[in-house]
């Protein structure tokens, strides 16, 4: 393996190199262009601009309105450069190169110019450099530096900005007008970088200046993505951390802890404080851009309800008494063991969540099949992605997506299945957005409109398929019908690439009259004629891409549907090169790692069954113990088994069941059956309110490891700080094992990742040492691809020939009626991540401090609901009340809501349906009467209470310095 | 576990299967995928119901697939 090993002590994290703005984007042509900038010669792709040149050759042209991260705009007038034998001074940075031109970058003639643009922008701007937020960061007092500014000849009793009011709305950045140059810098990464349209430069001349449609910023459009602040060369728009702390002095590479991009940040030290999370010019899925979350809320980690000492108690109905770290794991590894005499193996088990690295679900478990002598380890991507594990081995052989974000540059067709990017995934929505401003087309199927179906300004979706929620199946078969029948396969594809037999059987049956987009419209609720126009769109516009969330997966029949999808895709050639794909977007940041690391009851790493003799073997030579070869418990079968008794003990590291898991009451009165139950978390979360055990974790600032992003990305995760709680997790589930008597000996998670490599054929070549040297790796990473695999099934398909299944549409048992005669569906905000442990401890609150619930005019007039009203939801499961808002988004005869306040019980109301394959729940179909009413839910005022009591025994707990 | 439990999930896996033409095909893969999904207890459970009340309740292609090849 590497020749450094890593330890805690010697492990040094990669200083962080700033690349040389180039002040232009980079272009990519075939042909090269010769020039001579300063006397050096110099030969780059054509279109680049002579700005751009200058820089790879080393030389600086001043500039102020120009970034590498935006298209030049041309108007400061700072960069002007001479080219021998053309008349004037041209602005480099909206130049381009030309074949054989000769260009000088300084001259007497240049600087006295340069010297008088500065000269202007200087008298209209504040001389308060010295106390300046963005004092020795600011472009602004660079250039002044750089082109030799020594004197202001017009004094500043003329008229000015110099008073403009303060912007301080946001509760993350300010903008302060009187600083500003006009520069367009920010508007251009509004629309450019993040593709939002927030800014505008209002008036001409010297009336210019920077508006968010002459709103607030919190008023405006603006998602506060944060593109602008760091677009803006001076301090208009600037963080408030910085303003509050200084400039950074250190910084150090990590990635997102949030959402399945999985994009990489600069962390922006000062000792051990985050002064400000910028993101990564060079991070492989974000390319320099970020959202609100990544970027702005991570205050959580700091947060006063954060937990950093280790509490038990005998009984959930008993305070919670903080004990030493011995004190605790010895008393969790008794309670284990004594659970194990009594009741056996099988009634104990362990959960991890995508929120953890994938060292740390590695050794949970590890600690699950090796110490605990079971199977019954699973994840949250349970309630998830699990269908997609499932439906993609089936047909192409891998679990995990096929291409990386960037291939969406190079797609004709996107079709958005299930799925609300621009909220859920929104530096890739950014990216999308750019490709379908640049003319791909787009087809949404989601029974919402999402914002991409015509609230984003300049996209809009060709197709919006707006079908009945549960109703995804009949949809794919309807477009396979269309495009089997009307002789738009990709014949030769097919051929080459998948099982004949099986395509043979798929054909014949999506061939049926029954499955006809006539036969089915009004299943569907979607006119015939729409869904002919899109799947020949799909099939026959170019690259077709196809991506999808949890609209997909969180259904009855969603591994059919992910097998329907990747038939789709398959039928029309839409596979193995880039601009096309089946990508699944994963909600939190590490689904797809989590999955890897065999965190699943049935298989070990890298999908394996845990029946495979020679799998098992590998690992009980390695792990030293013996293995089981039967498959665990799922969470839901853990759950089930436990309200009747049977399941007693669980270890449940960073995962929140009691508010992500369906029908709430279930699953609490699951966990309240239970005789140890040991939650790892920052916080007292809503499981950890049924807790025996808790374990105070690590932030991701505070631990090292990786994460696996949505297109099989693994980006590093480093410890920029030391953990509050004492701990790194991984560390916390060694000392357990440890407690239970088999020893988990590493000194770095590293090791751990060298212990993956070693089990895991996709992961062989992958190290923390390639790691810090590629900055991220897409695996298969092997001999064979050292340095990762970017798109999947090239020439062949992981299983060798793509296998088309037949999927049969089976609606639904969740059915509406006169009793519930309403569908409930669920989803995500921008602002908030999941369950909103994290988020809900950060300013993020001012965008989203309560879930509501999104009702058809026409729904609301028939009960009598206005705007704003409460109204109580029933379902078969249970009630819960929440606020309404009246929107044409939802069509008549669906509602939906999201789930990131534990008060809302939005689960309260989900149901223990769930899919055939794999057990996912149908979070999405939920059938609900709503009426107005005017208090709480009989469960949310016994939440509440419940609630309440649990934080103050955390509050109160006692210490075993003085025992109350 | 509660054996409708059981027996919903096991006859939504056999919905699935359903449309696989072959008859003894689908046997195999309803309990191939009971096998490599559910727990040893899990299934001892379903096919003593199966045995004890002739598989009431359970689709028929289910009931099959599990008396011929259930491992238990
Ligand atoms: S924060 Fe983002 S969305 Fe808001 S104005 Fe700036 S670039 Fe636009
Ligand atoms: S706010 Fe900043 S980026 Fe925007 S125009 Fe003013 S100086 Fe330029
Ligand atoms: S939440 Fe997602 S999109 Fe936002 S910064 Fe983090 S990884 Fe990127
Ligand atoms: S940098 Fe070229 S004109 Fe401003």
């Amino acid at each position: 393996m590497d020749d450094i090993k890593y330890t805690k002590s010697n492990y040094i994290a990669p200083k962080y190199v700033p690349s040389p703005d180039y002040g232009t984007p980079k272009k990519v042509s075939e042909k090269l262009v010769m020039l001579t900038i300063d006397g050096v010669d110099i030969s780059v792709p054509e279109g680049t601009s002579i700005m751009h040149a200058a820089q790879l050759s080393g030389v600086s042209v001043p500039k102020l309105c120009a970034t590498d991260s935006l298209e030049p705009f041309g108007s400061c007038r700072l960069c002007l450069v001479e080219i021998e034998g053309r008349r004037g001074y041209p602005a480099s940075c909206t130049t381009p190169v030309a074949e054989g031109i000769k260009v000088h970058t300084q001259t007497q003639k240049l600087a006295d110019v340069r010297r008088g643009v500065m000269e202007l922008y200087i008298s209209d701007h504040p001389l308060d450099c010295l106390t300046c937020a963005a004092n020795g960061d600011c472009e602004l007092q660079d250039m002044a530096g750089a082109v030799g500014l020594r004197e202001v000849r017009y004094g500043y009793e003329g008229e000015n900005h110099l008073k403009a009011e303060k912007d301080e709305t946001n509760p993350y950045f300010t903008f302060d007008p009187s600083k500003c140059i006009v520069c367009s810098r920010c508007v251009r990464a509004c629309e450019e970088t993040q593709g939002t349209f927030a800014l505008t430069i209002e008036g001409r001349g010297f009336g210019s200046k920077v508006s968010a449609g002459n709103k607030d910023f919190m008023d405006s459009e603006c998602v506060s993505c944060g593109a602008c602040v760091q677009a803006c060369p001076t301090a208009t728009l600037m963080e408030k951390t910085v303003i509050e702390a200084g400039t950074p002095e250190h910084s150090i590479i990590t990635t997102c802890a949030y959402c399945g991009v999985g994009c990489s940040f600069n962390a922006e030290m000062k000792g051990e404080e985050v002064v400000r999370m910028s993101p990564n010019k060079d991070g492989g899925a974000n390319h320099g851009h970020s959202c609100v979350k990544g970027r702005f809320a991570w205050g959580y980690a700091t947060h006063k309800d954060r937990i950093t000492t280790p509490m038990i108690r005998k009984n959930i109905t008993d305070p919670w008494q903080e004990v030493s770290w011995d004190e605790a794991i010895n008393y969790a590894a008794s309670e284990i063991k004594r659970i194990e005499a009594k009741y056996g193996k099988d009634a104990m088990g362990g959960i991890t969540s995508s929120r953890c690295t994938n060292e740390e679900v590695y050794v949970t478990q590890k600690l699950v099949r090796a110490v605990f002598g079971t199977n019954n380890v699973d994840t949250c991507a349970r309630v998830c992605h699990s269908p997609t594990g499932y439906g993609l081995k089936q047909t192409l052989g891998e679990s995990a997506g096929t291409q990386t974000f960037d291939s969406v540059m190079k797609s004709d067709v996107i079709m958005i299945i299930g799925a609300n990017p621009t909220d859920g995934h929104p530096v890739f929505a950014s990216q999308m957005k750019r490709r379908l401003r640049e003319g791909a087309k787009l087809i949404i199927a989601d029974p919402r409109a999402i914002d991409l179906v015509e609230n984003s300004p300049h996209v809009h979706a060709d197709y919006h398929l707006n079908l009945r929620p549960g109703t995804n199946v009949a949809l794919i078969s309807a477009l396979a019908h269309v495009v089997v029948t009307e002789g738009l396969v990709k014949e030769d594809f097919v051929k080459a690439r998948c099982e004949r037999d099986s395509f043979v059987a798929w054909r014949d049956f999506v061939a049926k009259p029954e499955n006809s987009p006539e036969a089915l419209e009004k299943e569907l609720g979607v006119k015939a004629q729409t869904m002919r126009e899109a799947a020949r769109l799909f099939a026959t516009g170019g690259n077709g891409a196809i991506y999808y969330g949890l609209g997909v997966t969180e259904h009855s029949q969603g591994s059919t549907m992910v097998m329907g999808i990747a038939n789709l895709a398959m039928a029309t050639g839409n596979l193995g090169r880039e601009g096309v794909g089946v990508n699944p977007l994963r909600g939190q940041n590490n689904v797809q790692g989590s999955c890897d690391m065999g965190s699943m009851p049935h298989e070990f790493t890298g999908y394996r069954h845990v029946s495979d003799d020679a799998t098992r073997a590998l690992f009980e030579a390695a792990w030293g113990r013996p293995l089981s070869a039967e498959p665990g418990l799922r969470i839901p079968n853990m759950l089930d088994l436990a309200g009747e008794g049977r399941f007693k003990a669980l270890y449940c590291v960073g995962e929140d069941i009691a508010q992500s898991d369906p029908n709430t009451q279930h699953v609490t009165h699951a966990l309240e059956s239970m005789e140890c139950v040991i939650v790892q978390d920052l916080f007292l979360n809503e499981t950890a309110m049924y807790a025996h055990v808790f374990f105070p974790g690590a932030s991701f600032l505070e631990k090292s490891g990786t994460f696996t992003n949505a297109e099989r990305r693994i980006s590093p995760v480093r410890r920029v700080m030391a953990p509050k709680n004492g701990f790194e997790d991984w560390e916390i589930t060694a000392k357990l094992s440890e407690a239970l008597g088999y020893s988990m000996h590493y000194n770095h998670a590293s090791e751990i990742m060298d212990e993956i490599a070693a089990l895991t054929p996709t992961f062989k070549s992958v190290s923390f040492k390639k790691l810090d040297e590629f900055g991220s790796i897409q695996w298969p990473c092997d001999d064979e691809n050292p340095s990762g695999t970017p798109t999947m099934h090239v020439d062949e398909f992981v299983r060798g020939k793509g296998k088309f299944f037949v999927t049969q549409y089976v609606p639904t048992s969740e059915k509406v009626n006169t009793k519930y005669p309403l569908i409930m569906t669920t989803g995500r905000i921008l602002s908030q991540y999941n369950v909103g442990a994290q988020t809900r401890r950060t300013k993020n609150v001012e965008w989203h401090h309560e879930d509501v619930v999104e009702i058809h005019p026409h729904d609301a007039e028939e009960r009598g609901v206005k705007e704003g009203d409460w109204i109580g939801i029933t379902s078969r499961a249970g009630e819960t009340v929440l606020r309404a808002t009246l929107t044409e988004r939802v069509q008549p005869g669906v509602i939906y809501t999201t789930f990131h306040h534990p008060e809302s019980g939005a689960n309260v109301i989900t149901t223990d349906n769930s899919d055939w394959a794999t057990n996912c729940p149908e979070f999405k179909v939920t059938a609900v009467q709503v009426t107005r009413v005017h208090q709480l839910s009989d469960w949310q005022k016994h939440y509440k209470t419940f609630s309440e009591a649990q934080i103050a025994f955390a509050n109160k707990k006692l210490s075993t310095q003085q025992p109350a | 576990m509660q054996t409708e439990t059981l027996i919903k999930m096991a006859n939504q896996i056999g919905d699935f299967f359903e449309a696989e033409p072959d008859e003894a095909q689908a046997n195999l893969e309803i309990a191939n995928h009971l096998n490599r999904f559910w727990t040893v207890d899990m299934r001892k459970q379903i096919a003593t119901y199966v045995i004890e009340e002739s598989g009431a309740g359970l689709h028929k292609q289910v009931v099959s697939a599990i008396s011929s090849h259930l491992k238990v």
